[in-house]
């Protein structure tokens, strides 16, 4: 299989990347080749068997990892601040989010 | 093979430990002699930055704590190096990323709590493949690291820095973090101890996140006994991590479960693709397990060779996902102050300039294989597949009780000579099933092969890492 452009530009904006055009053409070749290859598991036979999201069993109502909703002080304010940014009195600024 | 191993050889941890405590050293004198190795070495480029003001205060607080006769702890003063995608104080965290570069942690990893709160001393951040994403650290966004045993070499990846800090004993263990075999690769090329625990037996809070199913962290030492006294340590529930499992009670002082284990060669592995002499050195290493009383078995897990695809399926999935956070406004690399007018804008352009090519790569492949239409397709069905594995695993520690194979197909290579990002990916054969399947595996030094180290991967059973270590102690032993 071979990625086209299209492809490659809507994984692009899906990803938030602005992909260079060097860019597009490479990802277009490496990301194929990766898909071509992983599609051998098209071929196998998993009638049957459920798929596994995750090993450790701790899943049911019983074992469900939880904690009491605390506050604890593990990062301060400050410490959580200091790698904003953009900074406009105690909140952090971002840009415009409706064009 | 370069003879790398020069004055101060590291006594075992324990050793060093005791003697901090009996005041015949001192911590100050320990770290001051790992600053040294650091600076002596430092053309193999396996360290990003020290953390040499913090190490030297702490080192004073363990000597100040042994002066007034108080217990230091059980790695007292013992220095380390931590893979930089460790949050930690003293130096920047930055995943060896131009995202997140100059990255100062609010927090550090329980991992570094818990070893600073037995007296040990993270001296410096090793160099990795960005964001983990690779087998060489040549994904590095910094330099590449060189392998200790031949400079033109791969140290492995993605814990390369890591593996190479502790080939030239720079300290006496690092961290690092294994997702499909980051931590066993580069122990393989670089000849040293790496031990990838069972899924969840250490907290992961605190350290830059690849892809959550599988990552898991580790230490990398000169000895099996090292490996097994840090990972003792680190081991057991975390409150910040609710995929933590229990711990066994101990993981030092393992009695021996069986006088003549039960060992599998895994067929599969010593098929296509192995370089003759790595197979052979690894059928000698069997064989001297064998000849220490272990039974050994040829056993066939015909889905292992299937385990490469479905992990590159899983993993770019998950890492598009964990990468998701990286949008320039809270923490990382930014563009939100300059050339970007809205909000969209300044995700993208951040991420265009943050991110290397091997992390675009893995975030567009993930989200190809998430997206509408080819999610069933490709990311259910490489669930599924992980499940065949996994069944095939459990069908055959019903008839042994260990696993082995070797680390990885080949020796280390040639810097630069992985051009293409596919065969670099095939490095992982060996090591990614077991990841899939959250088992304990540990790569023991075994020999050489082409004048290079090779690493003897032994697999145990999910939550038995005290009896894995046990035959690896057993193995080493025999060496």
């Amino acid at each position: 299989m071979k990625l086209s452009k299209e492809e490659v530009l809507k994984l692009a904006k899906l990803s938030r990347l602005q992909l260079s055009d060097a860019e597009i053409a490479r990802f277009q070749d490496e990301i194929s080749a990766i898909l071509s290859y992983v599609q051998q598991l098209d071929d196998i036979d998993t009638t049957g068997l459920s798929a596994t999201y995750q090993v450790t069993g701790l899943t049911s109502q019983d074992d469900n990892a939880t904690r009491d909703d605390v506050i604890t002080e593990q990062a301060s304010y400050e410490s959580l601040m200091k790698n904003v940014s953009e900074q406009e009195g105690r909140h952090i600024k971002v840009k415009r989010m409706i064009a | 093979m370069t003879e790398i191993a020069d004055t101060p050889v590291w006594d075992s941890i324990q050793v060093l430990a005791a003697r901090v405590q009996s005041g015949e050293s001192s911590a100050t004198e320990l770290v001051n002699d790992a600053l040294a190795r650091i600076k002596q070495h430092a053309e193999f480029q396996s360290i990003i930055a020290t953390t040499a003001d913090r190490a030297r205060q702490r080192a004073k607080q363990i000597d100040d704590l042994v002066a007034s006769d108080k217990n230091a702890g059980r790695l007292a003063g013992v220095p380390f190096i931590a893979k930089d995608n460790f949050l930690a104080f003293g130096s920047e965290t930055t995943a060896a990323s131009n995202m997140l570069k100059g990255f100062d942690a609010s927090y550090q990893a329980t991992a570094i709590e818990k070893l600073e709160a037995e007296g040990a001393i993270c001296v410096a951040k090793a160099n990795l493949d960005a964001f983990a994403h690779g087998a060489s650290t040549e994904n590095s966004d910094y330099f590449t690291t060189k392998n200790p045993h031949d400079s033109s070499r791969v140290p492995g990846g993605s814990s390369g820095g890591s593996g190479a800090a502790v080939a030239l004993r720079l300290t006496p263990f690092a961290l690092g973090t294994d997702t499909g075999g980051s931590i066993r690769l580069p122990a393989s090329y670089c000849g040293v101890v790496g031990y990838k625990p069972s899924y969840g037996l250490v907290s992961r809070s605190g350290v830059i996140a690849m892809a959550s199913s599988t990552d898991v962290i580790g230490p990398l030492a000169a000895t099996v006994e090292d490996a097994a006294l840090v990972l003792d340590v680190m081991a057991g529930q975390d409150p910040l991590d609710g995929t933590t499992i229990e711990r066994q009670k101990s993981y030092v002082s393992q009695p021996r479960t069986k006088k003549s284990p039960r060992v599998g060669i895994i067929k599969e592995y010593f098929e296509d693709g192995i370089d003759e002499h790595v197979a052979n050195t690894v059928k000698k290493a069997a064989d001297r397990l064998a000849s220490s009383g272990a039974e050994l078995i040829e056993i066939s897990l015909p889905s292992l060779p299937l385990a490469l695809a479905a992990y590159y399926i899983i993993v770019p999935a998950e890492i598009s996902s964990n990468l998701g956070r990286y949008d320039g406004q809270r923490f990382g690399h930014s563009a939100a102050s300059t050339q970007a007018t809205t909000l969209t804008d300044s995700y993208e352009q951040t991420r265009q300039q943050g991110f290397g090519n091997e992390a675009k790569r893995r975030i567009m492949t993930g989200t190809y294989v998430l997206s509408s239409g080819y999610y069933d397709a490709y990311y259910k069905k490489a669930q599924t597949v992980r499940t065949k594995i996994i069944n095939d695993f459990n069908d055959a520690f019903a008839k042994v009780d260990f696993l082995l194979g070797p680390v990885a197909p080949t020796v280390a290579f040639k810097i630069g000579a992985m051009a293409d990002p596919l065969s670099m990916y095939l490095l992982d054969i060996m090591t990614v099933a077991v990841s899939m399947a959250g088992l304990p595996a540990v790569s023991v030094p075994c020999g050489t092969a082409h004048d290079l180290p090779v690493g003897l991967q032994l697999i145990g059973q999910y939550k038995q890492d005290a009896e894995l270590l046990s035959l690896a102690q057993q193995f080493e032993e025999m060496t």
